[in-house]
Parts: structure tokens; sequence; C-alpha cells
């Protein structure tokens, strides 16, 4: 009887604490839509930034995030899924695995600032860049390559023995193996991983405020030339992302309508998460079928 | 004439192919190989590059790393009588990471098992987005939140001007609760059913079977997930920063504003000189914050050593 009240109550703190995530993530949605959706509008997402007056958009801020993001997804994948590969394939258990798997926890559990500073040390000072597009990417690739291995290795460990051992029954070597049999196999999953890892990148600010930079120059969009200064596919040019922006406008903003702005900022951020969230649960599942044949 | 020399018999080609494939694989294998070698290099050059800049406070400007770790007076710009001692921005990070891992440990943890003990698939279709979505929200976003919403609330419930520890904390255990969710609930979905079957057949109820059997089972990953959780409360800059109120001294009480190790580093590191002393003991601070989560790694690594089933 007392041990059934007790299973009882248990039951209903677990609910209650289910209940209580549900309404959080509910009222932070609530929230960050009802207040930002309405301050997101074409004219907000168009034009550029003010510093000191109200009615500033975040046209260059978002360019920033989106260019960013893709300049360090073009150096990670490459190098995530190699390194991926390697440790499923080819490490073999010993010391230096266990150095290599310690190396890559260590580099995934550091916190953002420690890898801005490091950026800062590196690719601010010593290079002599400055605030630059491509020291903000290289920064955001040391955190995001430890993410990328591990998806990579998992998609490829998810692999089928059969169809490995088949190939390399055939004498196929190895590494063709691995070409045409297991990345073909594993390639949604490191696809759905790229693009959560892409999520995590768009909304990371800390790693950039001192490698990236709190500024952006006057950009001309017409301008392709990315060698010149004002262009704005510089690499070597500073950029304020959006996650930056949100930051750096509630701490050191001088403009009047600092809510409004963060406001619509944050919903974009979100509305962008959201939706590399979506692509990559659907695209995954889209590709997992072509390949498998499944209906 | 010209065509039958360049197109090679069937065993040239044999062979051919045969000297391809091996070179092929010569040049993956090197490839990967590089890749691995990389993540080595990354790792040593964040760690050395660090530990020589965040040294020189202690070798060039002489500061005593003793008094520096301990002293409580942070006085940078005090020219003559400047002092660095960095005792309570090491005193409020320690605080807000303590004290949002025990309010998120019991929530994480309580969310796990509801997912994989009481109601698996309601957790897997709805408590299990919830939370990645939770995931997804960037940091800022969650310090903004904290700023206009948590702050003003605060200030008027509560003693103190809102900018609180209390804030700083309220708004990590948001942060850290997901994380904590889903290594705690990967760890009780990995427990195998025949505990379950074998603790329910002797007729535990299912609140003994987690009490008695499961938790205890679990206890290692659970603790991984308690510290990993830790570990990124400790190293958030930018979420604390916007709702503690960075000032330099002990809070006493949790409604008092404090400062962290990242916030300090975050807010002053812009505006300092580069290699002056203030600068220099910024260095030294995210030297700390590197060495720290250091610890954490090997504390997780000790626990999963632990680790039985």
């Amino acid at each position: 009887m007392n041990s059934r009240i007790t299973d009882r109550i248990a039951t209903g703190v677990f609910y209650t604490i289910a209940a209580i995530m549900v309404a959080l993530l509910l009222y932070l949605f609530y929230f960050i839509l009802s207040n930002g959706l309405p301050q997101v509008t074409w004219d907000f997402l168009t034009s550029p930034s003010s510093s000191y007056q109200a009615g500033g958009g975040i046209r260059d801020q978002l360019f920033n995030s989106l260019y960013i993001l893709f300049i360090t997804m073009v150096i990670t994948v490459p190098l995530g899924v190699c390194g991926g590969i390697y440790m499923a394939e080819y490490a073999k258990p010993g010391k230096i695995t266990n150095f290599i798997r310690t190396c890559i926890e260590m580099l995934a559990s550091l916190p953002s600032i420690v890898v801005g500073l490091f950026g800062l040390l590196i690719f601010v000072n010593i290079t002599g860049w400055g605030y630059t597009i491509i020291g903000g990417a290289l920064a955001l690739t040391i955190f995001n390559i430890p993410v990328m291995v591990r998806v990579t290795e998992d998609a490829i460990r998810s692999v089928p023995k059969e169809q490995k051992e088949a190939s390399l029954a055939l004498g196929i070597t190895r590494w063709h193996t691995i070409k045409t049999v297991i990345l073909p196999y594993a390639f949604p999953g490191i696809l759905t991983g790229a693009i959560l890892a892409s999520g995590r990148v768009f909304g990371e600010a800390a790693a950039l405020l001192y490698t990236a930079g709190l500024s952006t120059p006057t950009l001309d969009y017409g301008n392709w030339n990315p060698f010149a200064e004002n262009s704005p596919l510089n690499i070597f040019r500073p950029a304020e992302t959006l996650a930056v922006h949100i930051w750096s406008v509630n701490t050191q903003g001088l403009i009047p309508d600092v809510r409004e702005v963060a406001n619509g900022a944050s919903a974009v951020l979100v509305i962008a998460v959201l939706v590399f969230n979506l692509l990559a649960r659907w695209l995954g599942s889209v590709i997992h079928k072509k390949l498998t044949a499944g209906k | 004439m010209a065509k039958a020399s360049v197109s090679p018999s069937a065993e040239e080609r044999l062979i051919l192919t045969k000297k391809n494939r091996r070179w092929d694989e010569v040049r993956g294998r090197s490839l990967v190989t590089i890749c691995a070698v990389i993540m080595i290099a990354a790792t040593i050059a964040v760690t050395v590059f660090l530990a020589q800049k965040g040294l020189q406070s202690f070798t060039v400007n002489n500061i005593n790393p003793i008094a520096y770790l301990t002293s409580a007076n942070w006085n940078p710009t005090g020219g003559e009588n400047a002092s660095f001692g960095i005792f309570p921005f090491i005193f409020g990070s320690l605080a807000v990471t303590f004290l949002s891992a025990l309010i998120a440990a019991p929530l994480g943890i309580g969310a796990a098992i509801f997912m994989s003990e009481i109601a698996p698939k309601f957790g897997k279709k709805v408590l299990q987005p919830v939370i990645e979505l939770l995931v997804g929200i960037p940091s800022v976003v969650y310090g903004f939140i904290g700023l206009v919403v948590l702050v003003p609330l605060l200030r008027d419930h509560f003693p103190g001007i809102g900018f609180s520890l209390f804030a700083g904390v309220i708004v990590l255990t948001v942060m850290i609760l997901p994380t904590v969710t889903t290594i705690a609930t990967d760890a009780m979905r990995s427990l195998p059913n025949s505990l379950r079957q074998g603790s329910l057949a002797l007729g535990a109820t299912r609140w003994q079977t987690i009490r008695k059997v499961l938790i205890p089972a679990a206890l290692p990953s659970l603790l991984t997930a308690i510290v990993l959780g830790m570990a990124r409360a400790f190293g958030e800059a930018l979420a604390v920063q916007m709702v503690i109120g960075n000032t330099r001294d002990i809070p006493g009480s949790i409604f008092d504003t404090a400062g962290t190790l990242t916030t300090i580093v975050t807010l002053n590191i812009g505006h300092t000189t580069y290699g002056s002393i203030e600068n220099n003991t910024l260095w030294s601070m995210g030297l700390i914050l590197l060495i720290i989560s250091f610890v954490f790694i090997f504390i997780v690594r000790y626990l999963s050593g632990r680790r039985k089933i």
C-alpha cells in the first residue's frame, strides 16, 4: 500500500517535470516569436543597421552570419568527414587513437569564449589580420570539427558490416570501399549532422566577438570582387554576425530601439535554427528512403 | 596504329589498375590520417598558445600567482595601487556553475526517466524534439530574454536591482537542462531490459525499480551528464554576462550582483591594450578557463571508466 502511494507520487513528479520542460519551450518560443515577428518586416531585413538612430535593420548582419557559416562549413566538412573516416576505419585501438579521442573531446568541450581567445591571439594578433571573416570562420572550425568527426564516425559505424565485408571480399581496397560503399550509405547521417552543426554555428557569438569583430564596413552589394574593401565577399574584412549584434546592442548599444532590434534579430535567429533543424530531419529521411529503396 | 599504342592490353590494364588502386589506398589513407593529425595539432596549439600567453602575467609582469588566485581585490586600473586578485570571479564562476547544476540535475534526470521509463512514446514524440529545440536556441537569445524578462521580474519581487547571481543561475539552468537531459536519457535507455523485468518480477513497483535498480546502474553516466552540464555552465559567457551585473565584489547573497571569469574576460579584453599588464591578467583568466575545462574532461573520462553496463 505504502509503496504504491510513493509510486504514484513519483510518477506525478515525473509528469510535472516533463510538463515543466514543455511549458518552458512553449513560453520561450511564444515570447520570442510574439515579440519578434512583428518586427521582422522586409524593410528590417534589407536595411543596414544604425549605430545611434532608431529604425535600423539587420541586412549586413544577416549576410555576415550566412557567409561566415558558409566558409566555416567549407573548411569543416571535408576535415571533419576525413577525421571521422580515420576514426571509424583506420584507427587501431591503442595509445594514439586514445590520444586523438581525448583531443576531440577536449576540442568539443572548450568553452566558446576560450576558442574566441585563441582566435584573437592567433588569427587577429599573431597573423596581424585584425578582425576578419576568415579568422572568425577558423575559430568556429575549431569547435565544429569535433562535432563533424563524431557525426561522421557514428554514421560510418552504422553501416552494416556485411556491406563492407562483401566489398572487401571482392578484393577491393579499403579506400575504394569507403568511397563507393560506405560513404554513400553514411551520407544521410553525415548531412543531417552537418545541417545541425550549421544551426549551432549560426547562433554562436562568444567565439566571434573578438575574431570577426563587432563592426561591419559599409558594404556595396553590387561589388562582387572578393578583394575589394567594400565587397561583401571579402574574407579579410570585419563582420558582425546576427548573434553578436544582439549581444552588442544590448550591452553597448546607443540606439533607442534596442528592444525592437533585439526582438526582431532574436526571432530571425530562432527561426533560422528551427529551419535548420527541420531541414536536417526532412532531408535525412528523404535521402535515406531513396538510398535504401524503402517506402 | 597510334590508337593501339595508347590503349593497353588486358594484361597491362590489370597491372595498371592494381598499381592505381594501391596508390589510391595510400593517398586516401594519408588524407584521413592528416585530418586526424590536424585535430591533435589544433588541441596542442590551443593549449600551448594560451598557456604561453596566460603565463605572461606571472613571468613578465611578476604578479604573484598565489595572490592572483586568492586575493579578493581586483583593481587593475589603480595605477600605483593596482591590484590583481581574481578570487571574486573564481567564486562567481563556481557559484553559478554549482547552483545551476543543483537545479538542472534533478529536472534533467527526472525528464530522462520520464522519457525512458514512464512514457517512452510521448517522450520520443514530444519531449525529445522539445529538448533538441531548446539546445538550438542560441545563448545570446537566452541572455536577451533573461535581460528583458527575468531581471525586471527579480527587481520587482526580490531585494536588489535584478541583475544578480540568481538571474545568472536561472539563465544557465535553462541552458544546461537540455544537455543534462539528453545525456541522461541516453544513459537510461541503454540499460538492459532484463534489469527492469527482473526487478518488476520480484514485485517491486516502478518507482522502487527506478530508485533502487536503474538509477544506481546508470549512476556513472548520470554523473557524466551533470559534469558536462557544469562544464557548459562554467564556460558560458554572453548569456551570463547580460544578467549577472558584472561587479568585482564577492556577492553577499544570491540577489547581489557578481562577476564570473568568462564575463570579465568578455567585457574587458576588447578595450585593454594588447600586452599591457591588465590585458595579460585577462589572458591568465582565459588559461584558468582552459585548465578547468580540461579538469571537467578528466572527470568525465574517470566516470566513463567506471561505467559497468
